[in-house]
């Protein structure tokens, strides 16, 4: 049987009102602590890049690339789903987050083959994420050409 | 012979017998309260094979032949095996009776399959048209995340409503009346009940009022008292479900009190996990054949109800929007003399 709408509001209200609340404070602790302790380290290598004499634009993507090799190899020593079991979006913004998403269904997806599996199934979780980036991307690129002309100009 | 009670309930008049059941758990189910139950706890998730799915495979064809050798009965004399698991195209199942190699029956019930496969089970041998009849329901934590969630190494938080899905197996064997101590008296086949919940991450709330329409149906058709059974189990309706189950008995005037208990509570400790419990075929099935049949057998429990939960979902259906469509089946299994 399909409950009815005034059933299945009243059922809903019920559920609201014993369900447990998540532990919001704790968790928000948790992903402060990881999600800074993250940069803090993603800082350190900055630092060290620009200290050896790299210039900035190039001192950041060697940093993130350093960030990524960090969080696939936390994920293949199977340290990252412990850590983001806990600090939550703490753990899934930073870059090494991503660097998860892509490295746990490479190794998730492994067994169906490197064609179907990983090759098809890689950016499962990373997908959509890039799909809506680069949409907003180009919005917003878009916005700014209206305001104030090509860049460049 | 048989008589079809009132409504949605069997009761058999030469009741079939469990004559043998064996539970083979995982690592984290090995380390929970129920521990000591269990016929064989595996170290590790893996078993050693190349895939989730096959040590899913390995450990239904262990339970089974266990719980056969615990029966005495040989393969050559099952008539049919009954079973299901979570994967889609049940291929846990399906694989694991290939290696069986004796007449099959595929179910899905979701984590309510063990109890359709007692209640067919019983059905087909007091029907006369088996002598033993096997059967085992099965989930994996990592094959069910990967088809439902998120693959094993992806760090998410999981919601505080949300179960685990356990590693685990409880097969039985179901033979001919007066062949064993415990045996399956009556069956109440639940009705599909959807309160439009939407919400994959608490199936608990979803499948409470399942749970509760069956029970309620069971009383009713049997005309019995709470009182008559030392022990009412859910399936795995779990921190979550198990408070809004009990609210919508007492609504519809039934107190069942402290013999009401929940599988899905029973198979880890608060330390194990932040989450609301337990989940997965494998949850009431190793609870069934580990716990409650030993404890039947051992003659500690006369006669309990077990009520296994199962939401009929897919992740298509939740992602297309769908509301969450569930079912419970109570299963009455009783000490003989």
């Amino acid at each position: 049987m399909k409950a009815t709408k005034e059933q299945a509001d009243e059922y809903k209200r019920l559920v609201m009102r014993r369900s447990p609340r998540p532990a919001i404070l704790r968790n928000a602790l948790w992903a402060f602590g990881v999600g800074g302790t993250i940069c803090a380290v993603g800082q350190f290598f900055l630092n060290l890049a620009l200290l050896g004499g790299l210039p900035l634009t190039e001192a950041v993507p060697l940093v993130a690339g350093v960030m990524i090799a960090i969080g696939a190899a936390l994920t293949g020593l199977g340290v990252y789903d412990r850590i983001g079991k806990r600090a939550g979006m703490g753990a899934a913004l930073p870059i090494t987050g991503f660097a998860n998403s892509i490295a746990s269904a490479a190794m998730e997806f492994r067994r169906e083959g490197l064609l179907l599996g990983v090759g098809a199934r890689l950016f499962t979780i990373a997908g959509p994420v890039i799909v809506y980036a680069l949409a907003a991307g180009l919005v917003v690129a878009l916005i700014r050409m209206l305001v104030s002309g090509p860049a460049g100009s | 012979m048989t008589t079809k009670k009132n409504g949605q309930t069997i009761g058999f008049s030469n009741p079939p017998a469990v004559l043998g059941a064996a539970a083979v758990v995982g690592p984290k189910e090995g380390a929970g309260p129920l521990a000591g139950w269990f016929d064989v706890v595996k170290a590790d998730r893996l078993l050693g094979m190349k895939s989730w799915e096959q040590a899913e495979t390995k450990m239904v064809e262990e339970a089974v032949n266990l719980a056969l050798a615990k029966a005495k009965v040989r393969h050559q004399d099952v008539d049919f095996f009954l079973g299901g698991d979570l994967l889609n195209q049940i291929v846990v199942t399906s694989f694991a009776a290939r290696t069986l190699d004796v007449p099959f029956f595929g179910l899905y019930g979701a984590c309510a399959t063990v109890a359709e496969a007692l209640a067919l089970a019983a059905v087909l041998v007091d029907g006369g048209f088996a002598v033993n009849v096997a059967l085992a329901s099965s989930s994996h934590h990592d094959t069910a995340e990967r088809q439902y969630r998120f693959p094993a190494e992806f760090g998410i938080q999981r919601p505080v409503t949300a179960q685990w899905t356990a590693t685990a197996v409880g097969a039985a064997v179901v033979g001919p009346h007066g062949k064993g101590k415990v045996q399956v008296t009556h069956v109440t086949v639940g009705r599909v009940v959807d309160y439009g919940q939407k919400d994959p991450m608490d199936l608990g709330a979803a499948m409470a009022p399942a749970a509760a329409d069956t029970i309620a149906r069971h009383f009713e058709d049997t005309g019995r008292d709470p009182e008559a059974y030392d022990l009412i189990l859910s399936g795995d309706l779990a921190a979550v479900g198990h408070p809004l189950c009990v609210e919508l008995l007492e609504r519809k005037g039934l107190r069942l009190d402290n013999r009401f208990v929940d599988c899905g509570l029973m198979l880890y400790d608060d330390t194990q996990e932040p989450v609301a419990g337990a989940s997965g075929c494998g949850c009431s099935a190793s609870v069934f054949a580990g716990y409650l049949f030993k404890n039947l057998e051992q003659g500690r429990f006369k006669r309990v109800l077990l009520v296994p939960t199962g939401a009929l979902h897919s992740p298509t259906s939740c992602q297309q929007g769908e509301s969450i469509p569930c079912v419970a089946h109570a299963v009455v299994l009783e000490r003989s003399g």
